[in-house]
């Protein structure tokens, strides 16, 4: 391992100036002659517009230009796209409304864009935005997903006959329904997962500059894959040829999902660029965050569970309607289908499972993957579910699953994936160990004494991410590949360069990545650079999300690391006389083994880029690349078991102890595995406790910024307890799966597994506030 | 239109801003100083905590006018040299960041509260002392560990629940 190798805790290089004030995130760039972008937005859900008046606005202090959807279609700018062909299950293929970056005769959510003005300042376009006067005649709105199915409710696109995008379904129907009819039990429950929004500290920004000079546009934005971004702005919505299109993505202040998709603001910034002659930034503010960043989940499910009357599952099924908001978002399609319903096996071995998915227009901001998409959607049902049935049937939580778990690997789900390895009763038993679940029923009579109600609620997640063997996902309907690319540069020096495609918005990239490095050569991680974030310097590459950057992106460089090496010993063998199979690096030494000769790696290094004495027919320079495409999705799994204390005055729920038991595969840095799951947990506890987005009837959503969206913050947190064992993953070199999203996944039905089992009300939705619990608590007592 | 003289980092600095213009758009705008965020726009994440006469404030909830004549310490005039204060060195240490952005008002609110209540914090004064700075990647487990630290006060026990 060595101390700054795999597996090794090793403080982030990247910390020196995010501690210091001086990272460099969108909105700090500055370049000469930047002027401001503010939009004008729709305050109504649904309306079309008959005319635009800015006379009064054109003439206000400092404004330069102000631009509409209709120029914006005049100069050939694409609408927004989804990349991600889902079909119903009669063939047709989604339904894909138009979604023009600039609303052009109609708008659709609260908050959409309708015209953009640039100024000298801020405040000046501000200022000018808001006298930019809309006519607006407003429609009626809908924005519950199964409302909008109904007949008579509005109807949002033309393409889209009672809202419906798509009817999906995946596994056997057939085998499902008999499976039911020999049921012992059946289990049914009513789901619904919350809207969420998912609220990065940093708010988006983009800076577009075009340069008349060299015919030449660049754009800084909050981007979690600054390529795929250049790429579909190139090719789909038309703003610059691609090659004239440089995307740089700095320090980027957390992503979660919403940074993936390329956003109408980033679009219109780049074009209003090239209009006015002046480069053009815009920042969001935190209202129009909550108006305009993608949100997350939103799911209506009815799932049923049936079993044998030895408590084995023989079936499941599931009906879910999934509120895709006004407008298809770049992967929408995917979160509620193909990440979603291929996870509902859970890890239990189930041999009998159908999910039909109904995908929905609704007049709220487009939803698309957040944390997790799919994945805690699943989790939430299944384990739900089980935790539903084990009291039902009067079984401990932990028996029933144990009698349903899979234990031999590989193991083929009814629905599409394959596990490739993993230990559920491992993380099981470390899970109950390290809650004390043991004990746990003489805490909740001691809490009992002092007047409050103790409940405990486990959850065994499984999950399916390093996203994405590419064959498989365009067979799904994927419109790209989901492979990563890097590239190892060695400095004639020997200090080396890694360039990659992944992007880190907090992920601790620049150093986890040199550990790569660290250990296979054994230079310190000082010596190695991490590149990303920048199409100029770094080759087309895919980006960070679905916890893809460990299994897929560090497998990239480990196969970049293998060419460097297996070079370095041909030239090192060259200059030592000895045989390429005898010379082993380590420790930055370049050795014949069981010799005393050796080189320096610096020596093997300048060596390659001198040429003085190299085999013939051996090119110069220590630069190698490689592009790795995953062979399967990776497995994460684990055990999460919450312990709550409700207060039955006010219905508060404080969080006890929560206890996360992962299977990650091989870790690289337990501080940063550590970090992600904690923040993962914050999240998936914040959506059962505290987050929701809530629209009213009319399209106004009321919970639009700090004041009313509860997001969670140290007091509402515990201390976590987190561990990992790792059951290695067989499908990429470093046998890693990945953990970005877990705690985000696993959580949220851990603890509406306890406080249903502290109050003894089953019926209780997310987020369980102290005025939910408090009134389910009373229904039954 | 106002002229504004403050003391920022220890040294003084003057500008003319329109009289709405916040605190923390003249640090970052007049004054290049960008390491104070804006995370939000109803004054409750605390990205742009700055120190006011030795106290912690939200620079988005004060104008820069307000702040004339006062001594202003911001994220950048925390270390001394290439030497981190303790608190920064601490939240290196314990890995109380990931991408950064909170932790300069996280880093100044928790100055703070060492300051006022040195190792006499425990785990529920630092979150309590939170409240007012909210972080999304990490969960506040290390941040709370990292302030404890720096602060000289024992870390939270981490046993089973009792």
């Amino acid at each position: 391992m060595g101390i700054e190798g795999i597996g090794a805790k090793v403080l982030r290089k990247e910390d020196r100036r995010f501690i210091t004030g001086r990272g460099r995130y969108v909105d700090d760039m500055v370049v000469p002659g930047m002027k401001y972008a503010a939009f004008v937005r729709s305050p109504h859900a649904h309306a079309t517009i008959s005319g635009i008046d800015m006379e009064e606005a054109k003439g206000m202090p400092g404004v330069i230009g102000i631009l509409t959807g209709e120029q914006l279609q005049g100069d050939g700018i694409g609408n927004l796209i989804c990349g991600w062909a889902v079909s119903s299950k009669d063939g047709t293929p989604m339904k894909m409304g138009a979604w023009p970056a600039l609303a052009v005769e109609k708008v659709r959510h609260v908050g959409q864009a309708v015209a953009v003005v640039v100024a000298e300042t801020q405040m000046q376009a501000r200022d000018a935005a808001e006298a930019v006067m809309v006519d607006y005649d407003e429609l009626p709105a809908v924005v519950s997903a199964v409302e909008a199915l109904k007949d008579g409710a509005p109807q949002l696109h033309p393409e889209a006959e009672n809202n419906l995008i798509f009817d999906w379904e995946l596994g056997d129907k057939g085998a499902t329904d008999a499976a039911f009819t020999n049921a012992a039990h059946v289990t049914r429950l009513h789901i619904v997962n919350n809207r969420l929004v998912p609220n990065p500290m940093e708010p988006r920004a983009a800076l577009g500059h075009y340069d008349a000079a060299d015919d030449h546009y660049t754009c800084w934005t909050t981007s979690q894959n600054p390529h795929v971004a250049r790429l579909v702005m190139s090719a789909f919505y038309n703003v610059a040829p691609e090659h004239k299109l440089r995307v740089i993505a700095p320090d980027v202040g957390g992503g979660f999902g919403s940074k993936i998709y390329i956003y109408p603001e980033e679009i219109v910034c780049l074009w209003a660029s090239k209009r006015t002659g002046v480069p053009v930034k815009w920042t969001s503010d935190r209202t129009e965050a909550f108006l305009t960043d993608a949100h997350g989940r939103d799911h209506v499910t009815e799932v049923e569970m049936a079993l044998d009357a030895d408590n084995k599952i023989l079936g499941l099924k599931v009906d879910t309607v999934a509120n895709l908001g006004a407008y298809m978002s770049l992967f929408s399609s995917a979160t509620p289908t193909y990440l979603y319903a291929t996870l509902l096996s859970g890890q239990y071995d189930i041999p009998a499972i159908h999910a039909n998915v109904r995908a929905v227009y609704t007049n709220t901001v487009p939803v698309d993957a957040y944390r997790g998409a799919g994945r805690p959607e699943a989790t939430y049902v299944i384990e739900r579910t089980m935790e539903t049935a084990a009291r039902e049937l009067g079984v401990s939580p932990a028996e029933l699953r144990r009698k349903n778990f899979i234990r031999s690997f590989p193991h083929q789900t009814p629905v599409i994936m394959a596990y490739d390895a993993g230990d559920f009763d491992a993380t099981l038993d470390a899970g109950m160990q390290a809650a004390d679940v043991a004990g746990f029923e003489a805490r909740r009579a001691e809490a009992q004494s002092r007047g409050k109600l103790r409940g405990l609620g486990m959850s065994c997640y499984i999950e399916a991410c390093g996203i994405a063997p590419s064959k498989a996902v365009g067979s799904l309907g994927a419109g790209v590949g989901l492979w990563e690319s890097a590239e190892v540069r060695v400095n004639p020096v020997g200090t080396i360069e890694i360039l990659t495609g992944s992007h880190s918005h907090g992920q601790g990239h620049e150093t986890t990545f040199a550990q790569l490095v660290a250990e296979r050569f054994g230079l310190p991680v000082d010596n190695v650079q991490v590149i990303h974030g920048d199409t100029d310097k770094v080759q087309f590459g895919m980006g960070t999300y679905g916890s893809r950057s460990g299994a897929v992106g560090m497998s990239a460089i480990h196969k970049a690391l293998d060419k460097v090496e297996a070079k370095a010993k041909k030239i090192a063998a060259h200059l030592l006389e000895a045989d390429e199979g005898d010379i082993v690096i380590e420790n930055g030494e370049v050795k014949v083994a069981g010799t005393d000769k050796s080189l320096g790696w610096h020596e093997v290094c300048l060596g390659a880029y001198t040429g003085h004495n190299l085999p013939d027919g051996m090119e110069p320079g220590l630069k190698e690349g490689a592009f790795y495409d995953p062979t399967n999705f990776t497995f994460p799994a684990g055990c999460y078991i919450c312990e709550v204390e409700v207060d039955p005055e006010t219905g508060t729920t404080e969080i006890v102890q929560f206890v996360a038991a992962d299977d990650f595969g091989r870790v690289i840095n337990p501080m940063i595995v550590e970090g992600q799951v904690h923040g993962g947990l914050a999240q998936g506890i914040g959506q059962a406790l505290l987050e929701g987005a809530h629209y009213d009837e009319t399209g106004q959503l009321v919970t639009a910024s700090y004041m009313d969206y509860a997001m969670p913050r140290a007091w509402d947190l515990p201390m976590f307890d987190v561990s990992t064992n790792e059951t290695l993953c067989p499908g990429n070199p470093l046998g890693m799966k990945g953990c970005g999203e877990a705690g985000a996944i696993g959580s949220p039905p851990a603890v509406i597994n306890a406080i249903t089992d502290a109050i003894g009300n089953n019926d209780l939705t997310m987020p369980a506030t102290p005025q939910k619990v408090w009134r389910a608590l009373h229904a039954v007592t | 239109m106002s002229d504004v003289t403050i003391t920022v980092n220890g040294r003084e600095m003057k500008g003319a801003v329109e009289d709405r213009t916040l605190l923390v758009t003249f640090l970052r705008e007049n004054l290049g100083l960008t390491g104070t965020h804006v995370g939000c726009d109803t004054s409750q994440c605390g990205a742009c905590v700055v120190h006011v006469d030795g106290k912690a404030v939200k620079s988005c909830t004060m104008l820069a006018v307000q702040a004339s004549g006062a001594s202003v310490t911001t994220i950048e005039g925390l270390a001394d040299g290439a030497e981190l204060h303790p608190v920064q060195a601490a939240f290196r240490e314990h890995h109380g960041l990931q991408c950064g952005f909170c932790t300069p008002g996280m880093i100044m609110t928790a100055v703070d509260l060492i300051r006022q209540h040195g190792s006499a914090l425990d785990e529920k004064a630092v979150r309590d002392g939170l409240e007012g700075n909210i972080c999304r990647c990490t969960g506040y487990h290390n941040i709370v560990k990292a302030i404890l630290a720096a602060a000289g006060a024992s870390q939270p026990q981490q046993v089973a629940a009792e």
